[in-house]
């Protein structure tokens, strides 16, 4: 796989990305790492916020980074977050109706 | 933008915005695609808990395992973004060579994916088990679904390729696949966290 | 086909040949004639769901009737309902997103015309799959919201639930399709200087809409496929019993269900933002505004569906934040309303038919709106969950809202699609015998709900002293029935021998109002350049737009070719989704193959293609 990287990059780099790119792959190899030790560890209070920075942290350089979303036109990201915001208002609000709303009782929260 | 808009009145490639219709198009089923998935994680999430017999998921879950599945999908990721650059600077060989290990990488995934509901069910969580099973084998399922279609559209970018059918000008529809392949790796960063590593 | 007033000369019919044939509508690709699609489809199924709508007033004609069973009265308002919403209202606005929505951007079609047919046919054949259900005898019976867990294998065993979760799932794939076909379009064939607060209301509201279709949509399609694999695959969803929570149901049920109420009342309100300022020869009043507030409802919207299930017990503080934004909800329509009548005052009014539809919307949507913030306070509505005085108020928003809109559409765009003018006089006596059929129907069951009348209950008590209020009811539907029949006998009418239009008799501002009537196949000879709002009301503006756009080129732009592939794949794919009813896992994967190579052969098939001279 080396070689085949510095023959990508011993292509004129029109792009000068290449090399970028592995860097974002390495930053995603080692965050998915922080997120298994971190399961491992047992952080207690702090392990699920952490967790969700470190996945939160993943996917943005992923959507910025390899899909472009950083750099192309905003439009794309107009109509990606629209969608997106969307959905992660409703997974929050069911998560909050049906495990942390007092009185809201249910065969799913009343048996958990 | 503006030269774009006054150079082409008659053409049918013609776009107020001078973005590709295709892909405002694709990122348009991109956001569609994020309500879809996160009705699925979130009837996953509401019950949570609320299996009423086991195998329960701190019995079944594999985290090695998955973390080398995961990785191996997340690397595909970077593969795809080499494989449009290679197909970007017209270097064939590089195009392939990307767009192979992104195939190989997803099959491995999918093959991981088979591993780990063969070895569920054989400990007893079936579909109709628990709402555990139900949710987790409809969700999973899903995604290796998508990523079954990511990698038939790869094979046949593959193809393309080996026919020489994927000049430079031809960039984009890579972009788009890329553009999906992605999307499937961010709901599985998602997956991931929410389902196998928070308790 | 060229009309009167347009100083163009009389078409050639060796350079304007367009065909005609059987053939020609199966492979087309013209938004145009997708949009005619639509609206014949959506009109038919307007009869068919009127028809059951009538068949239920027959019933409840007199109390403890016996016209029909129970089991056929919960099969009628189940499709009455799921007819309606999904067959008719989507459908019909789609059906002037198509033809409208181009024209008014100055496009020369949809960003994805393939991808429209596709969803047009695949909108077709799942209606066709939804209504076999009659045929076979096993119509849905749940109510078009279907809830857990009467739609359970073990209190709806027979085929019913099926077709009904089957048939919704397909209808879903085509408005997903259409909602990315037309926010790809709106953003991206606007003709040039068309910005976004320049474009006319009614291409604003699809927009937004489009936002709701592919938000909303997958939410749907989701609890569908969850309901699907509890009835196929014995899995536990919504099953108590095993660990499955039924409200779960309603919850994800709702978070579609409520935007899907903008969904269909956003294009009416779009069509009359449209309609009152031409007849009033004024500018649209607060063009910001009411964009804006039109975009807040569509946000707000997601926020507000547990207001639907006060009754299923979800405790004090999760209603207080519904009943909270429900009430806020409130305030952007309101504020749509004042907008409309701002626009009219001090106008030059002139009371076409259209505008008389328009206005007939804005004073009994108000009505529908007061009801609906009457139950939006959670005490209240748990006294009226479930009765007739909630059948009064969404049919005044439905009919009233969004049937009205519709009309107001037809016409006002009808001399735009052929050319000739409706019959005004035919159109009056329409537009009042709607108004009162529609008010003897519906406002009577605000007092059978009062006294507690239950809807979806076959038949009732003559001690619950609500016969009068019924008989007046059946009565007020049949007379709208009968109104509606004057709308085909005008159209038919019209067909016939109608008064030739011109491509402008409104005076109407926007650019659709440019071009020839009915426009070429490719619309615009060459895009023109848009300045301002209400580009045919400046005069220097509009002599600058109707040079190019009533102006005959020598050769004619070029369209994307026909294609058969789109009917190939929606036939594929409704027949995956019809096969998952043989309950074995395998086979609907034979469907998926056949759409599969259906897909390959799309996209292989290069649109521009040069066709071999004829």
């Amino acid at each position: 796989m080396s070689t085949q990287a510095e023959h990508g990059h011993g292509d004129h780099g029109s792009h000068a990305s290449v090399k970028f790119y592995w860097m974002i792959g390495g930053i995603l190899a080692a965050l998915t790492a922080l997120e298994v030790a971190a399961y491992y560890m047992e952080l207690g209070a702090i392990e699920v916020p952490l967790l969700l920075i470190l996945s939160a942290a993943k996917f943005v350089l992923v959507v910025g980074f390899f899909m472009h979303l950083k750099f192309d036109s905003r439009v794309f990201t107009g109509v990606f977050v629209a969608g997106l915001v969307l959905a992660v208002f409703m997974v929050s609000a069911l998560i909050l109706l049906y495990h942390w709303v007092p009185g809201f009782t249910s065969v799913a929260a009343g048996s958990a | 933008m503006a030269e774009a808009a006054a150079v082409a009145h008659d053409d049918h490639h013609y776009t107020s915005t001078g973005l590709n219709s295709w892909k405002v198009g694709f990122w348009t089923f991109i956001g569609s695609e994020c309500l879809f998935f996160g009705t699925l994680l979130s009837t996953y999430m509401v019950y949570k808990g609320a299996a009423l017999q086991g195998p329960y998921p701190g019995d079944v879950f594999d985290i090695p395992l998955t973390t080398i599945s995961t990785f191996v999908l997340l690397m595909s990721s970077l593969a795809m973004v080499l494989a449009l650059d290679g197909v970007q600077r017209g270097n064939k060989r590089l195009a392939l060579f990307w767009l192979g290990v992104v195939i190989v990488f997803g099959s491995i995934f999918l093959g991981f994916q088979y591993y780990e509901f063969t070895h569920f069910v054989h400990e007893g969580l079936t579909l109709q088990q628990s709402v555990f099973g139900s949710t987790f084998f409809v969700l999973t399922g899903f995604h290796g679904a998508h990523v079954t279609v990511g990698v038939i559209w790869m094979i046949s970018l593959f193809v393309m390729g080996l026919r020489d059918k994927l000049p430079p000008e031809k960039a984009l529809s890579v972009e788009i696949a890329g553009l999906y392949w992605h999307f499937v790796d961010i709901v599985w960063i998602v997956i991931f966290v929410l389902v196998y590593l928070i308790p | 086909m060229s009309v009167s007033t347009a100083p163009a000369p009389a078409t050639s019919p060796e350079t304007h040949h367009e065909d005609t044939g059987l053939w020609s509508w199966i492979t087309t690709v013209d938004h145009k004639r997708i949009g005619i699609m639509y609206f014949v489809t959506s009109l038919f199924f307007l009869g068919v769901g009127g028809i059951e709508a009538l068949i239920i007033r027959l019933q409840l004609f007199s109390p403890e009737n016996q016209l029909i069973s129970a089991q056929v009265y919960n099969q009628l308002f189940t499709m009455h309902g799921t007819t309606m919403i999904f067959l008719v209202a989507m459908p019909q606005a789609v059906a002037f997103f198509n033809y409208i929505v181009p024209l008014q951007i100055g496009a020369r079609d949809v960003a994805f015309p393939r991808l429209n047919a596709l969803s047009y046919w695949i909108y077709l054949f799942g209606a066709i799959y939804l209504n076999v259900s009659w045929f076979v005898g096993a119509a849905p019976n749940t109510s078009w919201v279907g809830y857990a867990n009467l739609t359970s294998t073990q209190f709806s065993p027979g085929l019913n639930v099926d077709f009904w979760v089957l048939g919704l799932s397909i209808l879903g794939v085509s408005s997903i399709m259409g909602g990315v076909n037309f926010i790809t379009t709106i953003i991206n064939l606007r003709a040039p200087g068309m910005k976004l607060m320049r474009m006319p209301l009614f291409t604003w509201m699809t927009f937004v809409t489009s936002f709701l279709l592919v938000t909303a949509l997958p939410v749907i399609a989701v609890a569908l496929i969850l309901l699907a694999f509890d009835r196929f695959f014995a899995t536990n969803f919504f099953v108590a019993s095993a660990g499955g929570d039924p409200v779960l149901w309603q919850h994800l049920f709702w978070i579609f269900g409520h935007p899907e109420v903008y969904i269909l009342v956003l294009p009416a309100f779009g069509v009359i933002s449209d309609v009152i300022p031409a007849f009033s020869r004024k500018p649209l009043f607060g063009y910001p505004v009411v964009v804006y507030a039109g975009v807040l409802i569509g946000f707000i919207g997601w926020g507000v569906w547990s207001h639907h299930m006060f009754t299923s017990g979800l405790g004090p503080i999760a209603d207080s934040f519904f009943v909270a934004s429900t009430m806020i909800i409130a305030i952007p329509t309101g504020v749509k309303i004042f907008n409309w009548m701002a626009t009219m005052w001090g106008g030059a009014i002139r009371f076409t038919t259209a505008m008389m539809f328009a206005v007939g919307l804005v004073a009994l949507f108000t009505v529908g709106g007061l009801s609906g913030i009457m139950h939006s306070s959670a005490p209240v509505d748990l006294q009226q969950h479930d009765s007739y005085f909630v059948v009064a108020h969404f049919h005044y928003v439905i009919v009233g809202g969004i049937l009205l809109g519709m009309f107001s559409g037809v016409y006002y765009w009808f001399p735009k699609v052929t050319g000739r003018l409706l019959d005004e006089k035919l159109g009056k006596l329409h537009f009042w015998s709607t108004i009162i059929g529609f008010n003897l129907t519906f406002f009577p069951m605000h007092f059978s709900g009062m006294y507690g009348m239950p809807r979806r209950t076959w038949t009732y008590r003559a001690e619950l002293n609500v016969e009068i209020y019924n008989q007046l009811s059946t009565v007020g539907a049949f007379f709208l029935g009968a109104s509606t029949l004057l709308l085909l006998w005008n159209i038919w009418k019209s067909l016939k021998s109608g008064e030739k239009a011109g491509h402008n008799p409104w005076g109407a501002p926007t650019l659709e109002w440019s071009i020839p009537s009915p426009p070429h196949h490719y619309n615009f000879p060459a895009l023109p350049e848009v300045r301002s709002r209400e580009p045919l009301w400046n005069d220097d503006e509009r002599a600058a737009i109707e040079a190019v756009t009533l102006h005959e080129p020598a050769t004619e732009p070029e369209m994307p070719n026909p294609s058969f592939w789109p009917i190939v794949v929606a036939f594929g794919i409704t027949i995956t989704w019809a096969l998952v009813m043989t309950g074995i896992w395998w086979v609907p994967l034979l469907g998926l193959a056949f759409t599969a190579l259906g897909v390959y052969a799309w996209a292989f098939e290069d649109p521009f293609k040069k066709k071999a001279a004829h």
